[in-house]
Parts: C-alpha cells; structure tokens; sequence
C-alpha cells in the first residue's frame, strides 16, 4: 500500500503499450472493420441496383415485345391492303391485255378481208374480160372496155 | 503448499500480512507511504507478463486480419476494438486517434491484471517462493503480491497518465488561456466585475480540486476494489484452519469469485469510461462550458 518507484516503471509499460496496441491493433482493426462496413454497404447497393435494372429490363423487354407485336399487326395490314392491289392490278391488266389482243385480231381480221376484196378485184376483172373473150369468140381489149371493167369492180 | 501454508494459518495476522507484502528489488519494505527509493517486483513483473501477452494476442492478431472470415483471437479482439470505439464515439465529441487506444489498453490490461484476483491467493506465490526456495532462498521470506491492481503504483500509473492528457487534451482544445479561464470563472460565474474579482479565488481552488479529484478517484476506486477483493479472498482463505470449516472456504470462496469476475470487468470497464469522460470534457471548447 505504498507509493514507490514501481509507478514509474508502470507508467512506462503503460505508455509503450498504448502506442504499441495502436500500431499492431487498434488502427488495423478498425480499418478492417470499416472496409468490412464499406463492402457490405456496396454490395448491398449493388444488389438492389441489380434489382432496380433487372425491373427495368422487364419493363423495356415488355415494352419491345408490345412494339413488336403492333409492328407485326401493322406489317400484316399493310400486305394484305396490298395484296388485294395486286390482285386488282392483275386483273385490269389481264383485262387490258385481253382487249388488245381482241383488238389486234379484229384488225386483222380487217385487213386480211380488204387483202382478200383486193386480189379478188384484181381477179375479177381479168376473169371478166376472159369470160367475154370467150363468149364473143374473139380477142377484147381490156383498155377499150377499161370503163366497163372499172365499174365491174366498183361492184364488189 | 502445504509446508508453508501450516505456520501460516496458524498465524492469521502473520498470513495476511505475509501475502500483502511485496518483493522489492533489495528486500527492504517501504519506510513511509510515498517512498521512491524501493521498487515493487512482483507488481512489475506480473504487470509486465501480462502487458506482453496483450500486445502478443495483438501483434499476433494484427498481423494475420482476415477481413472475410474472422476467427479465434481475432474475432474476441474485434469484439472489444468495436466495443470501445463505440464507447469512445458515444462519449467522445470529436475524432481523436489516440484515445480509443488509450480506452482499449485499459480495459483490456486492467482487466488482465484484476484476473489475477481470481488464481488462488496462494498459487503464484507459493509458485514464486517455491521456485526461489529452489534458487537458495528462505521460502518464508519471499513475498510475492500476484494481483498488480492491488497495488497503489499501478492503478496511480494509470491515473497519472490519463491526468497528463487531460492537461494536454485540456491546452489542445481550450488553448492555454482558455484552460486558464476556466480555473478562473469556473463553477461560479458572475456578470459583475467586483463579484468576479471576489470569485476568482474560490474558483481556482474549487477547479483545482475538481481536476485532482479525477486522478485521485481513478486510482483509488480501482486500487479500493481490487484490494479489499484480494483481502476477502485472503480471509476467505484462512477458513482453512480447521476441517470443519473447510465446506465454508470452498462455498464462499467459489460465490466471491464468481461474484469477483463481474468486479474485475465492471472495474475495468468503469477506468476505461471514466478516462474517456475526463478526456470528452477536456476536449470540448471554451465556449461549451
């Protein structure tokens, strides 16, 4: 129960583990301990910002396949409004090409029948002095009866 | 054990005094109550034995952090590193890097040294003056005090560095002049310039005193528990005397040592807050008070 020179001695180890503590103890702990706090703070940040961007990812993939959908709802009116276009634009063309091609036969038609009236003409007229010839016995000159003949033609 | 134990019990008064007795490094005891020409061994070296092993579990701990799965040491260290950082924040008004080292080296090394209260009073002792019997000396004559905080010098080791910071963290937040007012208007102030004259002479001794009390009532608080818990013990110890009294030994000494563990925290613990008290209030501005 006394006061000795033992005080001075214990307040040197005192003093020397103080500092030592916090060199190899206190400051490492407590960084350990505050990095520990850092990285279960950012990893629960981390986790609900996963959260929050996978929520977003819904909404958007939800949002793409809604536009996805009208697209395709749009691409199939537009080819079927184009579809029957093309029907409808088949079938006057078919009609249009059917009338020319009628067309062209009709003129055909005409021409190969003024062909025809033509070489009869002609024909007719040759025919017509050698009837003559024949009937009257003797040579006609075709000249002489040119008017004759002409008319003959007109006829036909 | 027993050869020395015999005399001894047959001799209460001779018992109790030969465990209060300390080893000093040339044999003689103290001459008065403040004596610096004698130098307590036993205290010293238990202290010192004990101070080593913390900062041996610490070096060792330190070294080796495992910041994902801490284990063994190192969890129990990081329990009490958190435990006084969270003492020190409560209490501490701003960011100081070395007090909760100070806090921790406390309560951790009083702790251990009030431990020792809890060996039998008789183990390391007997232990020592065995050990020095071997070595040639009387074994009747070596003293040996186990429990370091039952000995003014430690728990006044203590004290008187915490008071040294307080003086320091004193200057460092108030300034000097400002530590100065604060013996000069403080616990009584006054508006009126006379009545402050008058005052001042009541305030610096009543502030004197309040600072010295801190110290003095650190020290001693610890000193008293400590103390009068080894002298229990050493009472409880002296049951021995007879067989019939022995049932009483056993039951009081296991009740007083369970009960002795929460005073070894408890003690511990209430140095360790006390000195964060001291050193929170010291670091507050002038203008606070």
């Amino acid at each position: 129960m006394n006061v000795t020179a033992t005080l001075i001695g214990q307040l040197i180890v005192f003093s020397i583990l103080i500092w030592f503590i916090k060199a190899v103890l206190w400051e490492p702990v407590i960084n350990t301990l505050e990095d520990r706090k850092k990285r279960i703070a950012d990893g629960l940040a981390a986790s609900e910002k996963g959260m929050k961007d996978q929520e977003l990812a819904a909404e958007n993939a939800k949002q793409a396949i809604k536009e996805a959908k009208q697209e395709a709802a749009e691409i199939i009116a537009q080819a079927k409004a184009r579809d029957t276009q093309m029907i409808e634009e088949a079938k006057n063309k078919a009609v249009e090409e059917a009338d020319r091609v009628i067309a062209g036969a009709q003129a055909e038609i005409d021409q190969e029948v003024n062909r025809a009236k033509d070489s009869l003409r002609t024909q007719v007229s040759s025919l017509a002095v050698a009837g003559a010839s024949k009937i009257l016995g003797k040579e006609v000159d075709a000249n002489a009866h040119k008017a004759a003949l002409k008319e003959l033609i007109e006829q036909i | 054990m027993s050869e020395s134990n015999a005399p001894a019990i047959s001799n209460p008064v001779e018992y109790i005094q030969h465990h209060l007795g300390n080893m000093t490094h040339n044999g003689e005891r103290p001459a008065s109550l403040v004596d610096f020409s004698v130098f307590f061994v036993d205290t010293f070296v238990m202290s010192l034995i004990l101070a080593l092993a913390f900062a041996f579990a610490a070096w060792k701990v330190g070294k080796n952090l495992d910041p994902d799965k801490p284990t063994g040491m190192q969890n129990i260290l990081e329990t009490v590193v958190e435990f006084v950082n969270q003492q020190v924040k409560d209490i501490f008004p701003t960011a100081d890097k070395w007090v909760g080292p100070l806090a921790i080296t406390i309560f951790v090394w009083v702790a251990l040294m009030n431990t020792m209260d809890i060996i039998p009073v008789d183990l390391i002792p007997s232990l020592v003056a065995g050990v020095a019997g071997v070595f040639g000396y009387d074994p009747h004559h070596v003293y040996w005090k186990a429990v370091p905080t039952t000995n003014l010098d430690t728990t006044f080791a203590l004290a008187l560095l915490v008071f040294g910071l307080i003086i320091f963290y004193n200057i460092k937040h108030k300034g000097l002049f400002g530590y100065m007012k604060v013996f000069a208007t403080h616990p009584f102030s006054a508006s009126n310039p006379i009545v402050k004259v008058l005052l001042f002479p009541i305030n610096v001794v009543m502030t004197a005193i309040e600072e010295v009390a801190k110290p003095v009532s650190l020290g001693l608080r610890l000193f008293g528990n400590m103390f009068a818990g080894e002298l229990l013990f050493l009472l409880i110890a002296l049951l021995a005397f007879s067989y019939w009294a022995m049932p009483g030994q056993v039951v009081l000494g296991v009740l007083w040592s369970i009960f002795h563990i929460l005073v070894i925290l408890l003690q511990a613990f209430i140095f360790m807050l006390l000195t964060i008290v001291y050193l929170g209030l010291a670091s507050q501005g002038t203008d606070e008070h």
